[in-house]
């Protein structure tokens, strides 16, 4: 293949050498080449915020992203939030505030809170709500994701 | 894969970047922060052969204050322009317009030039820089002009630059004392494409009387919509609330040209222009008095 570009990044603190075609999407990336399925996606045009990763700290729409546009960079997906056994303090809370149902949206609405707490670990009802205005869920109605965002507030905040 | 092929290049100075595009022309595009372009992308309604990234300069990043004005990179992010000090001073509007583009996602990657380039009429970024009389630096391989946004701007997603052009920067002059401004929009959804939206900027004297007036819409033509017969009732003028409703009657009914979809119709688009004018007005007025 004559068209391809030679991509190091790093992904969950764990650095990849990948030869890919340049017009490879990061979400489709992250998916098909590193099996990183936890990032889903959804509209695959910047509306839905299912796809939502962190580059370099930022969440940004991973399908909106060419995968050469991350060289020598670093991502982070849900993946990299917690374990299984050891939960990120909002996947936590998620669980406990049954703050999902299919679970469709929830990484892109992790990734996009898990920032945002950092730098807002006080955030009112309103403030939650357009936080993840960038993030559509068809299930919840949005109720118990704002209950689990005060209740990880609430929890690290004593 | 989603797109159409390409060969990408990501050029880390401006006259490569020049470079490649004076020898691709038009089968190249420029992937600024990508939000608007990867989308039509990923439908094929653009296929480009060729791609040129400029998210590796970083001197295309800088906000710089001037005598002139503020000036931005063109590859300033949105998110990069919510948070700077000297835009929150400098250029308030500007400041202000940030958080009601678009999602914070998008806010991460999307870019001041590449939103100007793009020319959507819909977009804040075209209709507050058409009200704040903007100046985009452009280059290429012969060199450099300067383009007012009254003459930028030449129509639907169009703009005067062409193939082999790089709009590297944007000058904001300063906002004379005693200036005010507003920028009012309706969408169905926070962030989403505005229905129709105003930006307002007026400039009084000491008696409180408009002096000069500007009044810019957007999602309501080809591009962004002034309305200056509109701003003319008001020059000479203290502001009332009848005086704001004739110049959001004119506008609204005379001035611009909204179109239907499946949204709003171009009546509801036009009754949305006049109560958002007036709004604007008032509080563009009330700000140049140095309230709130």
């Amino acid at each position: 293949m004559e068209n391809t570009f030679d991509l190091s990044v790093t992904v969950n603190g764990k650095p990849y050498q990948q030869t890919i075609d340049p017009r490879t999407l990061l979400s489709d990336f992250l998916r098909n080449d590193l099996g990183l399925t936890g990032t889903h996606v959804g509209c695959e045009h910047g509306v839905c915020g299912a796809c939502t990763v962190l580059l370099e700290g930022s969440p940004v729409r991973s399908c909106l992203l060419f995968a050469p546009q991350v060289h020598n960079q670093e991502v982070l997906t849900v993946e990299g939030l917690g374990t299984i056994d050891d939960l990120h303090p909002l996947q936590e809370a998620f669980r406990e505030a049954h703050a999902l149902q299919c679970g469709f949206c929830t990484p892109g609405i992790l990734t996009t809170l898990v920032p945002y707490l950092e730098e807002n670990p006080n955030p009112t009802e309103e403030e939650i709500r357009e936080a993840i205005s960038g993030n559509l869920c068809r299930c919840t109605g949005y109720q118990h994701i704002i209950d689990a965002v005060k209740l990880a507030t609430e929890k690290t905040n004593t | 894969m989603k797109p159409a092929p390409f060969k990408y290049y990501a050029p880390t100075s401006i006259p490569e970047v020049l470079s490649l595009l004076n020898e691709h022309g038009y089968d190249a595009k420029i992937l600024a922060g990508g939000q608007s372009l990867v989308p039509m992308m990923n439908f094929r309604l653009v296929q480009p052969a060729v791609l040129v990234d400029i998210n590796n300069i970083p001197e295309m990043a800088e906000i710089q204050s001037h005598e002139k004005g503020i000036r931005l990179g063109a590859m300033v992010r949105h998110s990069q322009a919510e948070k700077d000090p000297l835009i929150k001073e400098k250029a308030p509007l500007i400041h202000e317009t940030m958080p009601k583009i678009a999602t914070v996602q998008i806010r991460n990657r999307g870019t001041i030039g590449g939103s100007l380039a793009h020319a959507d009429p819909s977009a804040e970024l075209v209709v507050v820089s058409t009200a704040l009389d903007a100046r985009f630096k452009i280059q290429n391989l012969d060199g450099e002009r300067v383009v007012p946004a009254s003459e930028f701007f030449v129509g639907l997603l169009m703009t005067a630059m062409g193939s082999e052009d790089l709009l590297v920067e944007v000058e904001f002059p300063p906002l004379p004392p005693r200036s005010g401004w507003s920028l009012k929009e309706v969408a169905r959804r926070p962030h989403d494409f505005a229905l129709v939206g105003v930006a307002a900027v007026v400039v009084l004297d000491k008696k409180d009387r408009c002096q000069e007036a500007r009044l810019v819409y957007l999602s309501a033509g080809d591009g962004p919509i002034s309305a200056p017969e509109a701003a003319g009732l008001l020059i000479g003028e203290q502001y009332t609330p009848v005086l704001a409703t004739a110049a959001a009657e004119k506008a609204s009914t005379d001035e611009i040209d909204p179109g239907s979809d499946i949204h709003a119709t171009a009546d509801f688009r036009r009754h949305l222009a006049n109560v958002l004018t007036q709004r604007a007005l008032e509080e563009a007025f009330q700000r140049a008095k140095g309230g709130k």
